[in-house]
């Protein structure tokens, strides 16, 4: 057989891959004897033969579409995923060794740094899980401005899921919309906190800050501009033949597999279990904003992204009922045990500054007890369990970490799925190694 | 505009009673979850005790009777818990106290949040049984229990180190008597990072490439032992 040199032409732009004769559109060309190029032969088998042995493929570690540092271990069948094993711990920091040598307040940094898509929400949820242990209720102003940053911090969540994951997919531009309004919340937390990524926003019994004056009216500038970006993005991926292509029937949980794994956010409701820690278990009254939970139908990828677009909006509509609420008044606590005195008054006052001293060398003491205190956050269920033995460290700090639980279902999930529908499978999970490692 | 979004809305049945953020929880006492009644009248001695902490019900049981306890809360339709929240240990500084196994469980329709725990003597061996087989999420967070804190699961399919990788050494990290910075110095870790040879820790299995070659046909082994690039 005559060594031919082959290379491959796109012969037609089609998305479909069928022109109008019903030929397929991408026939690779090879070079005849006379330099011609002649379309290949179908006959032409160019893939070794690999009888029926299995072959093993590695994802990752280092591989973009992991979103980290996940490393999966594939048994394939041709391009079927006959069995898929995960590898994790790449970015173990000990998080929750290190929080019981730091004091309540010296662990929320250490929260920026686990999902840090949701930093600011991450601290909410254990400034919420310290209350409680140490019995503390918070000024309404602050019950407020918390869900404010909760429900932008679900949209900055949501809006990194939606621009990788299209990406991953192929869509490259709802990337850069998605992005672009991301920049517009990474700029109203810079306003409020000073940080973007690594807030540290909340404090055990109040804020780190209140909000400036005139920040109320950026966040209802975007609040006004950023529906329509979601509503773009609607219109180039609902119903887009490659993205529905590409997402449906992929990856299905039943509502039944998804309760039994575990699995919380997005990812249980697509399956059709309307289970919102928000609706169900609420915290920093919930309760009274009026909102929707959006739930799937058919527990696969597309319902997934049709969940997280809709939860985006519903976020936009708890956030101005928020701004239209906002009271005025204290955001901390009036409590010298817990709060740290403004710094005019630790530099002047005697009984402030011993009030300062004793916070930051000894910390507050919370009494004995433990606590375990959920959120909804943008990944699903976070939790954080601490036990106090009445020293002003915990014994135990627990991060339940909702990517964790639902990436343990990804074995479930591919088998019997292509090898490229993995990677659209593994990022409607919507992990952040950070938090899964912790 | 067009809203395309398909995802039914509002779909959540309405239920009788809109639960509320807690308020004004006392520490120790308060409403009862009327499931810690039932396991008592359903196991008896099992439970020993069962305490309410910031109005959270805490169920003591017996280590040995956990896969009978959760099973039967799992599958009884007074109970329905048939969430899994989480699995994990507390082991207390004062270290005379037995390290306790915490077992996390809601129940969707009732809404209602149910901790179980058991607890372990230190002198003894720290083994309890696995709950996969009633709720396939434990798997992950089981093995992340016995990588933290060398606790053994009974029935687990694949108990194995999840963060920490499989030949890990120094003993189980989360434990108190593991100090913060592990049990070597840095310039020690270091040393025993660069002798380490990774490779060799991987199984054949995942290194099967190396034999693939032998296994393609010949024609394309010859071709490739000829100096051609693959992928070109």
């Amino acid at each position: 057989m005559m060594a031919t040199k082959k290379r491959t032409v796109e012969v037609e732009l089609s998305t479909s891959g069928i022109d109008s004769q019903g030929r397929p559109t991408r026939v690779p060309l090879v070079v005849d004897e006379q330099g011609r190029p002649v379309p290949m032969e179908p006959t032409l088998t160019l893939e070794p033969d690999m009888k029926d042995e299995h072959m093993l493929i590695n994802i990752g570690p280092q591989h973009p579409a992991t979103h980290g540092v996940l490393r999966l271990v594939l048994e394939l069948d041709g391009e079927t995923v006959v069995r898929c094993v995960p590898h994790i711990g790449y970015l173990h920091c000990g998080f929750e060794k290190i929080g019981e040598y730091r004091q309540y307040n010296q662990i929320i940094p250490w929260t920026d740094r686990e999902d840090y898509l949701n930093s600011i929400g991450n601290n909410v949820a254990f400034a919420l899980g310290a209350e409680r242990l140490f019995g503390i209720e918070i000024t309404e102003r602050c019950k407020v401005l918390r869900v404010i940053a909760m429900e932008l911090s679900r949209i900055i969540s949501h809006l990194v899921w939606a621009g990788t994951t299209s990406i991953d997919i192929g869509a490259f531009t709802p990337f850069l919309w998605m992005f672009q309004e991301r920049e517009n919340v990474y700029n109203l937390l810079e306003g409020w906190v000073g940080a973007r990524l690594t807030t540290t926003a909340t404090r055990v019994g109040g804020m780190a800050a209140d909000i400036p004056a005139g920040w109320t009216d950026g966040l209802s500038n975007f609040l006004r501009t950023f529906p329509r970006t979601l509503d773009e993005v609607d219109r180039i991926l609902t119903r887009n033949a490659i993205w529905v292509g590409r997402t449906v029937g992929l990856g299905v949980m039943t509502a039944e597999e998804a309760t039994n794994h575990g699995l919380s956010g997005a990812m249980i409701r697509a399956s059709g279990v309307d289970y919102d820690v928000r609706k169900d278990f609420p915290y920093l009254d919930y309760e009274t904003y009026d909102f929707d939970v959006p739930v799937g139908t058919a527990g696969d990828v597309y319902d997934r992204y049709l969940v997280r677009l809709e939860e985006m909006r519903q976020s936009v509509r708890i956030l101005e009922q928020a701004l239209a609420r906002l009271p005025d008044g204290p955001v901390n606590i009036d409590d010298p045990r817990v709060i740290l005195p403004p710094k005019s008054k630790a530099m002047s006052g005697i009984e402030s500054m011993i009030h300062h001293f004793k916070l930051v060398m000894e910390g507050p003491r919370p009494p004995v007890g433990e606590c375990y205190v959920a959120v909804e956050s943008p990944k699903g269920e976070k939790g954080y369990y601490m036990v106090s033995d009445g020293t002003s460290k915990p014994v135990r700090w627990r991060i339940r970490p909702p990517s964790f639980v639902n990436l343990s279902a990804i074995p479930r999930m591919v088998e019997g799925h292509l090898l490229a529908d993995v990677i659209a499978i593994n990022a409607s999970i919507d992990i952040v190694m950070g938090e899964i490692d912790r | 505009m067009t809203n395309f979004s398909a995802a039914p809305v509002g779909s959540r049945a309405p239920r009788d009673v809109v639960p509320a953020s807690p308020r004004d929880v006392p520490r120790l006492g308060g409403p009862q979850n009327p499931s810690a009644d039932a396991l008592r009248e359903q196991f008896g001695d099992v439970v020993p005790r069962v305490d309410v902490c910031w109005g959270e019900t805490t169920v003591l049981i017996d280590a040995t009777r956990v896969l009978d306890v959760v099973r039967w809360l799992h599958d009884d339709e007074g109970q329905s818990y048939d969430y899994l929240v989480d699995i994990t240990a507390v082991e207390y500084r004062d270290m005379e106290r037995p390290i306790e196994m915490v077992w996390h469980l809601r129940s969707l329709p009732y809404r209602r949040f149910l901790r179980l725990k058991a607890e372990m003597q230190k002198d003894q061996p720290l083994v309890v049984s696995s709950i996969w087989p009633v709720y396939k999420g434990a798997d992950w967070l089981e093995r992340e229990c016995w990588d933290m804190f060398g606790i053994r699961f009974e029935g687990h399919p694949d108990l194995r180190r999840i963060l920490m990788w499989e030949d890990y050494k120094e003993g189980f990290p989360l434990r108190k008597d593991f100090p913060l910075r592990g049990r070597f110095s840095r310039s020690e870790q270091l040393s025993q990072a660069l002798a380490a040879n990774p490779e060799a820790r991987y199984s054949m299995e995942e290194l099967s490439i190396v034999d693939a070659f032998q296994d393609l046909p010949a024609d394309v082994r010859e071709r490739l032992a000829g100096g051609e690039q693959p992928g070109e």
